[in-house]
């Protein structure tokens, strides 16, 4: 990996400049990656809901808006999350502060100045980059486990900050909603009016819905809002990986010794990618505040940050879709497992004799309703065990073991070897 | 003076609490070179230890009492506990009541066998793999054996009383020339502490004193060479294991009665022990203890009114302020050795 960057700097132009032919810049593969990402989620109101409301299986559909928004929000936030440890490598364990604090400049954004979300967004991202700088800098200065511990103590610390003495910036334990006696100077409300987020005059919670046979799709602005910032952000996110800087990064990762030999301080990219990807975590704080236009100091607790952890390890780290597929998988557990109870499976077990169906409900209730951490837990668990590279990787297997071989190569060698 | 006195007392327990557990994870990252996120896991292994004692040795059968009515005036049943029966009323009261002190002796066959079993079945197979992976799979672990907690006690904290000769309190004012009532002390966490320097010394008189302590001090400086003299170091390093697990079960268990057992208890107290731990200096074992209790003193400290006043909020970040403060300016820690997890 040091070789290949110490031989791409002389010819960076050359080596850079043919795959820029593609759409929007891409090369072939990943502008394929691009437009299916784009298309799925601009149709996930239709795929997210696949089975009938009438029917019984109509619990596992997850079409509806604020699920929805959930997954592209938390895609954000696990792209981010892994351009700093799918490419360098540095374990973040505090991830959260950086939504948390973005969340807050947003919702003030909105109670002061305008209910228009995009001022709060930019101004969430901007601030969380700013206390990324100040965080990264004095984290990277350490490595390894100091780091994880470093990151996770700045995450604490604003967490137990925002929770006491900081409440009257952020509300405290209650947090931060729009309250009626908000007068944001840039949007004429009436009296009395509870502002309400919006996008020059588009309502965030509007949403279109289709009745069709038994089906029911919606079709929220806020989602769709959500997506299209995510699709940028994963473009981006495409661009820096395919770029010289996302290069460095992967070098920072496999050798800094090597890299530093070769003249080049792995600090001022690490940092970059640290802000980079505080920024991210601060959009999504940001975009969540204009969903739901509200905050709270759990949105800190370190738990959080282990959950972005999680959500990129499920997907696959270092991969491109990894996160995103991360993101959705667990967000669709938290929704969907959790609703599960046991007149649900009482209900799917129906048709076997009563000792046997009252055995299954017995063995996999400790898994559904309010015990669905602990599936999440074992699932990764298994990941990290026998599946290194996360659902990326499953799906490579998968499409090994049918003999697409070749195919699957290709964005192998898109995503960076554990090791 | 007195409230020095006191606020020292005070963070003794907590310190105490966290020496037990970095002392148990810094022998874990020590001889296996593994950084292990469930290590919160056992002390909250360890804390239901106690509870299961209890409610096993509470369990009781209805018996009719002829003596006594109820207000109907019909014979009252009366729940007895089976251990009446076997032991008679004075005897089985007293085991009750002594039920923690020993769910210890109940917790070190769980924990050497929990603490084998998760060394030979999982972790044994994350050596060679980075240690972003070993805290990755951990923490997975750590969040199923929480979950697996809660599935059978519920998410409730479950009180778990010490026995009732230690539930009062100790006037140190009287003993040290101060008035009375000035620096009271409860019972119960002065043995606490007593019982983590006992616990403490033991670990390292083990190590220091016997033939197997010297051979893991060996591989911990040299695994290969230890190795390589013909000695099974694997065998010897899954028994550290299994000791430090006893270690955060034991700290557990006597740590029941001063805060009620519930199902995450391990991962409030394994942050801070592995900020503990870091201040300590990876791999260094006094250096987890010094740490322990220097930053559980440090945070009662910041919870005077006085030191409040003046810097509001202090108490809820004064560990992680600490845990900066030290890695920016003693980057391996206050007592890290050389060469200890640096890239």
């Amino acid at each position: 990996m040091v070789d290949q960057t110490t031989d791409t700097l002389p010819q960076r132009p050359a080596a850079s400049r043919p795959a820029k032919t593609g759409f929007l810049g891409l090369k072939g593969s990943d502008a394929t990656l691009l437009i299916v990402v784009a298309i799925l989620t601009m149709c996930a109101p239709f795929l997210l809901n696949p089975f009938p409301e009438t029917s019984s299986l109509a619990q596992f559909n997850a079409g509806y808006p604020d699920l929805m928004q959930r997954f592209v929000i938390f895609g954000i936030f696990a792209i981010g999350f892994n351009i700093l440890f799918g490419l360098t490598g540095y374990l973040s364990f505090g991830h959260a502060a950086f939504l948390g604090v973005g969340s807050y400049a947003a919702i003030w954004t909105m109670k002061l100045v305008t209910l228009n979300i995009i001022p709060a967004i930019i101004l969430g991202m901007i601030v969380a980059g700013l206390f990324a700088v100040l965080v990264g800098y004095v984290s990277l200065r350490r490595s390894g486990i100091y780091f994880s511990i470093l990151t996770l103590a700045f995450a604490q610390m604003s967490y137990a900050l925002a929770y006491s003495v900081l409440t009257p910036i952020t509300g405290g334990e209650t947090g931060l909603q729009i309250k009626p006696t908000d007068r944001p100077i840039l949007s004429n409300l009436q009296d009395g009016e509870i502002g309400r987020a919006n996008l020059f005059g588009l309502d965030m919670r509007s949403s279109f819905e289709l009745d069709m046979g038994g089906w029911l799709f919606t079709f929220n602005i806020g989602y769709y809002i959500a997506a299209v910032v995510m699709l940028i952000s994963f473009y981006v996110a495409i661009r820096i990986f395919r770029s010289p800087f996302g290069m460095m990064l992967r070098a920072v990762k496999s050798n800094q010794q090597r890299m530093s030999y070769t003249g080049l301080s792995p600090k001022p990219y690490t940092l970059a990618a640290f802000v980079i990807s505080g920024m991210y975590a601060g959009l999504a704080g940001g975009l969540m505040v204009a969903m739901d236009t509200q905050v709270g100091p759990e949105r800190m607790f370190w738990t959080a940050s282990g959950e972005v952890v999680l959500m990129v390890i499920l997907g696959g780290v270092g991969t491109l879709i990894g996160p995103v597929l991360g993101a959705g998988m667990i967000k669709y557990m938290e929704n969907i497992l959790s609703k599960i109870n046991d007149n649900v499976l009482h209900q799917w077990f129906a048709f076997m004799p009563d000792g046997i169906e009252d055995f299954l409900v017995t063995v996999i209730h400790p898994f559904i309703g309010k015990g669905w951490h602990l599936t999440l837990g074992i699932v990764f668990m298994a990941v990290v065990i026998f599946l290194p590279g996360g659902l990326v990787e499953l799906g490579q297997r998968i499409g090994r073991l049918f003999g697409f071989g070749k195919k699957a190569d290709d964005s192998a060698a898109a995503k960076t070897p554990a090791e | 003076m007195d409230a020095i006195i006191l606020q020292i007392l005070n963070g003794l327990d907590k310190g105490s609490a966290y020496a037990l557990i970095a002392l148990g994870l810094t022998l874990i990252f020590g001889t296996l070179g593994v950084v292990n996120f469930a290590h919160g896991a056992l002390f909250m292994i360890g804390a239901f230890c106690a509870v299961t004692l209890q409610r096993i040795l509470s369990l009781s059968h209805e018996v009719v009492d002829e003596t006594r009515t109820d207000f109907l005036g019909n014979p009252m049943k009366v729940d007895v506990p089976y251990v009446y029966d076997w032991f008679g009323e004075a005897a089985g009261q007293a085991i009750i009541n002594w039920s923690v002190p020993l769910a210890i002796l109940f917790s070190i066959p769980v924990m050497i066998l929990v603490g084998i079993s998760m060394e030979r079945g999982l972790i044994k197979h994350f050596y060679k793999r980075p240690h972003a992976d070993q805290i990755l799979v951990t923490f997975g672990l750590a969040i199923v054996l929480q979950e697996i907690v809660k599935a059978f006690y519920g998410a409730n904290p479950i009180p778990t009383p010490a026995p009732a000769a230690f539930t009062g309190s100790f006037d140190f004012g009287v003993l040290l020339g101060f008035d009375p009532f000035t620096i009271i002390y409860p019972y119960w966490r002065l043995i606490y502490f007593v019982f983590a320097m006992v616990i403490i010394a033991g670990v390292f008189a083990f190590l220091q004193f016997t033939t197997f302590g010297m051979v893991v001090r060996a591989g911990m400086a040299d695994r290969e060479t230890v190795g390589l003299l013909g000695i099974n170091i694997d065998k010897r390093f899954t028994l550290m294991f299994a000791i430090a697990a006893c270690v955060a079960g034991v700290a557990g268990v006597m740590y029941a009665p001063i805060v009620a057992p519930n199902y995450h208890m391990g991962m409030d107290f394994l942050v801070l022990s592995f900020v503990v731990v870091v201040v300590g200096g990876m791999g260094s074992l006094p250096g987890a203890v010094l740490a322990g209790f220097l930053l559980g003193i440090l945070q009662s400290f910041a919870s005077m009114t006085a030191v409040l006043d003046v810097l509001p909020g202090i108490n809820q970040i004064i560990i992680y302020l600490a845990a900066i403060i030290v890695l920016l300016t003693r980057p391996r820690g206050l007592m890290g050795r050389k060469g200890v997890m640096e890239e």
